[in-house]
């Protein structure tokens, strides 16, 4: 079985260039705009979209990431409307994937069964969740490939050698990469270890391997880009809204115009990347 | 409905995915799920180990004062008059609550795993005390994430820190209160992996933390129930204990928990009613979700996003609890009642005034408990109170709510 991350990943390595994965938080400052600031991704570059479900607590997420949330939750944002804005941008779009990430609580209040059912119908092609390890796989990872939807994994530098085929056992659509130990939002690691650990993970999986945390501008994705398969930008893009928000969260200019014109800058870096490689 | 078959014994948790029933479990990020596997084997070996055994017990006696007493509250008693009152002296110990037990089992894990610093969250500041005092004699640098809201309402704990070397992290998000400051350990946890010990306070979080921190509470339980044989020359009918995480309640419950006789009950905060959100009684007005590395009960509201809570006291006020509580509790072997502010605040008076000992405002919910049952129990029985800890904490907080400067 193929899904749409399956062929846009397949069609990207024929093409011979890295994917450029956006992250933008699901309600983010309120669900009209994040919808637009969805709807425009693909034509700014964007190859796959993570859409995040924005949770009171996001332990592993830095400060604007968790202000994001906390923007949307305000604007009365839940995982159902978060569905229901996928939907939308799926009637639109047939083929660039979308991943929801976040964290698990809010999808086991809505109960997993459901879940799948509704993300099926919305259009939702993989799950990143970031609380479920692998020795969780009974709760949501399992239920998702039988469902025929691709339960992306994370790993870091803490997955060594001997852990990686346990968290890759059950992983399908690509592997997410968490380029440091730390939080989303914070400074990049040193670029040769990252280009080193996608070396290694590719060693233990045929998958396309993304990476991200910490990845910002278009020469950043250039450089990760190399090696990698694709290059996730999520603080940067979130950063890049709430930079046109006022103190008072109104608009001082068009959000969606903010996020089309870093993510024009960062698909032109992922389309450089093998070209630089190659030189 | 069936209700599932008693367990042979309820002592057996957690298994080997951490879990008690559907509760419990490994809910973290891949990052520190290497870090959590490490930490259960080495667990696992130091617990058989008689020379950590032996180094523990060492300290406990020497530099935390264990034993601690089991105290006939005869004031109390006379005043109540019904069952006889007890106190478990746990406010007796070395930074004057039980949150040293489990600090001095830690820090000596933390040694023989080769780590370099410490981290801790705190709510009411007894934790963060008893990580910086075990941080401070064995020579470890100490940052303790604190809301900020409880910086201020404990200001004097915040001070003992400060003078024992820690550094304290006030944390502005959500409600400022022991919740978001978890979230920010975690937060330094997830990005200090090589070097630093998260020393959870509660008996929460991912496995096997809330087993590891049971087991160094149970000395609680296991002083409290040898005492009372030798006191009373019985087991006491009802013991009782205030429950945020809940590791003073599941230290002191543990070793009775197959004494089928024994009456187990855990006291939540109820602060200004369960109607409304101004609460933290999870088990009692709250669901099963996913918080903090493990299920369990949570304050949520319908899209499963957390609800910050309240309550007087600083040391309660987290809207879940630790796992093995709430397996306990749809188990039927515990019984979990809520205690209002004002009811707590009254007991923290009332003990001080008939009993010359000041209790902390979380066992202060547990007395108030006992307040309400002991008139109608019978004089021959017997009732134990875990005295948590010491109030002198928590006089800033009840000198304003009684509308009196000092």
């Amino acid at each position: 079985m193929t899904t749409r991350i399956d062929r846009r990943m397949a069609k990207l390595k024929a093409e011979g260039r890295p994917a450029l994965v956006t992250y933008i938080m699901g309600g983010d400052p309120d669900y009209d705009t994040a919808l637009a600031i969805m709807k425009g991704l693909p034509a700014a570059g964007s190859d796959v979209i993570e859409l995040g479900m924005p949770f009171s607590d996001p332990m592993a997420d830095g400060p604007a990431i968790q202000a994001a949330g906390l923007r949307a939750l305000k604007g009365g944002q839940t995982l159902a409307k978060t569905l229901k804005m996928a939907a939308e941008f799926r009637a639109g779009d047939n083929d660039t994937p979308i991943v929801l990430m976040g964290y698990y609580n809010p999808i086991y209040i809505y109960g997993v069964d459901r879940f799948l059912t509704d993300a099926k119908a919305s259009g939702i092609d993989g799950l990143i969740v970031v609380d479920l390890p692998p020795e969780m796989d009974e709760e949501l990872c399992i239920p998702a490939l039988k469902a025929g939807v691709n339960f992306i994994r994370l790993a870091t530098p803490t997955t060594d050698d001997k852990r990686l085929p346990k968290v890759l056992e059950n992983t399908s659509g690509f592997v997410y990469y968490v380029s440091m130990t730390g939080i989303t939002g914070s400074a990049l690691a040193d670029t040769a270890k990252v280009s080193a650990a996608v070396t290694r993970i590719k060693g233990h999986t045929a998958l396309p391997v993304c990476v991200g945390f910490g990845v910002k501008t278009a020469e950043q994705a250039r450089v990760i880009g190399a090696s990698a398969d694709g290059v996730v930008v999520g603080t940067a893009i979130v950063n890049a809204i709430a930079s046109v928000l006022g103190p008072k969260g109104e608009k001082t200019a068009d959000p969606a115009e903010a996020v089309a014109t870093l993510v024009s800058g960062l698909a032109q870096g992922v389309r450089a990347a093998r070209l630089a490689a190659a030189e | 409905m069936n209700k599932p078959a008693m367990p042979n014994s309820f002592r057996t948790g957690p298994d080997e995915q951490g879990m008690f029933g559907i509760f419990g479990g490994r809910f973290v990020a891949e990052t520190l799920m290497p870090l959590i596997l490490d930490l259960e084997e080495q667990w696992n070996k130091a617990k058989n180990d008689p020379e950590f055994k032996a180094e523990l017990q060492n300290l406990s006696t020497h530099y935390a004062g264990r034993p601690s007493k089991l105290y006939f509250a005869e004031g109390l008693t006379k005043h109540l008059g019904g069952a006889k009152v007890y106190f478990k002296r746990e406010d007796l110990n070395h930074t004057g609550s039980h949150k040293i037990n489990n600090c001095l089992g830690q820090i000596l894990l933390a040694k023989r795993m080769g780590k370099k610093r410490i981290i801790a969250e705190t709510g009411a500041g007894q934790h963060g005390v008893a990580s910086a005092t075990v941080a401070a004699r064995f020579g470890y640098p100490c940052v303790v994430y604190m809301g900020a809201t409880d910086v201020a309402r404990q200001s004097p704990n915040v001070f003992r820190m400060k003078l024992l070397g820690a550094e304290v992290r006030p944390v502005t998000a959500g409600h400022g209160t022991l919740k978001d400051a978890m979230n920010e350990a975690l937060r330094d946890w997830v990005t200090n992996v090589e070097d630093t010990y998260y020393l959870i306070g509660t008996a929460a979080g991912p496995h096997p933390y809330p087993e590891l921190v049971r087991d160094f509470q149970s000395v609680i339980g296991t002083e409290a129930r040898a005492q009372m044989l030798e006191q009373e020359g019985r087991l006491p009918d009802v013991i009782i204990a205030a429950v945020g995480g809940g590791s003073n309640a599941i230290g002191l419950f543990h070793p009775f928990l197959d004494d089928k006789d024994v009456r187990i009950i855990g006291i939540e905060a109820g602060g200004r009613g369960l109607d409304g959100i101004e609460h933290c009684a999870s088990m009692n007005a709250g669901k099963p979700g996913v918080l903090h590395g493990n299920r369990t009960y949570l304050l949520q509201n319908a899209d499963g996003q957390i609800l910050d809570g309240h309550s007087i006291s600083a040391g309660l006020d987290y809207p879940g609890v630790g796992p093995e509580h709430s397996w306990l509790r749809d188990s039927g072997r515990v019984q979990y009642e809520p205690i209002l502010d004002d009811e707590a605040l009254e007991a923290f008076q009332f003990t001080t005034r008939v009993e010359g000992i000041i209790p902390a405002l979380e066992s202060a919910h547990a007395i108030a408990h006992a307040m309400k049952i002991v008139p109608k129990m019978d004089k021959d029985q017997l009732v134990i109170v875990n005295l948590s800890g010491r109030g002198d904490k928590d006089v800033h907080t009840v000198a304003n709510m009684l509308g009196m400067e000092i």
